[in-house]
């Protein structure tokens, strides 16, 4: 299996991350998610700022990549997320995963992101015209892995 | 001595992104934490947090996890990526 983890300032373009799955020859289903900026609150977002602990928001990223592949037959699975400041409706994660059939890419994808938004050290910070405020963690963020681990 | 990294929104309570921590006493991170918290009230306070979460070497782990000399060992605030 590819395994393709970055964290990085710059965007990324999704059509080249979905040319780069479709390598794989064996693959006959990929399935991709981007996660966008937008505005929670009623007031106005300025943007968004995440923060991240470098190394450790690398290592977190790859062991969930494998501990996908260890429960379903993936053929590449990329994972890129943003850091740095944000503007709303920029792009902030991607994530791609090629298997063979259809169930296992779209099972896999959920996974990723479940895992991902529980354990891999990224935070929100949202900036809006008046004040700025670091987002807290949604409890249906950490009810949804509890489904994976039975 | 221990490096203790402290990040997001409890970077910021404490104003400190990193402390040097010396090993005396210290033989988890429940140890490290009963050590830091003695530095002040705040800080006591802060790293009482019931949702702290921890990482020693890049790792997460739970509270009574070994810390020895060297040990890179990180608190923050629940993660909120995605």
């Amino acid at each position: 299996m590819t395994v393709f983890v970055a964290v990085q300032t710059d965007d990324f373009c999704q059509a080249s991350e979905y040319d780069e799955l479709r390598r794989n020859a064996k693959c006959g289903a990929i399935v991709t998610f981007c996660g966008l900026v937008r505005d929670l609150q009623d007031t106005t977002l300025s943007g968004m700022t995440l923060e991240h602990y470098p190394g450790m928001t690398e290592k977190a990223l790859q062991d969930i990549a494998y501990k996908a592949k260890s429960r379903w037959e993936l053929g590449a699975v990329h994972i890129i997320h943003r850091v740095g400041h944000l503007k709303p409706n920029a792009q902030i994660v991607f994530v791609g995963v090629a298997s063979a059939h259809r169930a296992a890419a779209f099972n896999a994808c959920e996974f990723i992101m479940d895992y991902l938004k529980n354990q891999a050290p990224f935070w929100k910070k949202e900036h809006t015209t008046e004040a700025e405020y670091w987002v807290a963690a949604k409890d249906s963020d950490k009810l949804a892995i509890a489904r994976w681990e039975h | 001595m221990i490096k203790v990294l402290f990040f997001a929104a409890l970077r910021e309570r404490l104003n400190c992104e990193q402390y040097q921590l010396a090993c005396d006493g210290v033989s988890c991170v429940r140890d490290v934490l009963t050590q830091l918290k003695q530095h002040s009230e705040k800080w006591h306070q802060e790293l009482s947090r019931i949702e702290l979460l921890c990482a020693v070497n890049q790792s997460m782990v739970n509270h009574s996890a070994q810390v020895v000399a060297g040990d890179e060992v990180a608190f923050f605030p629940p993660v909120t990526g995605g």
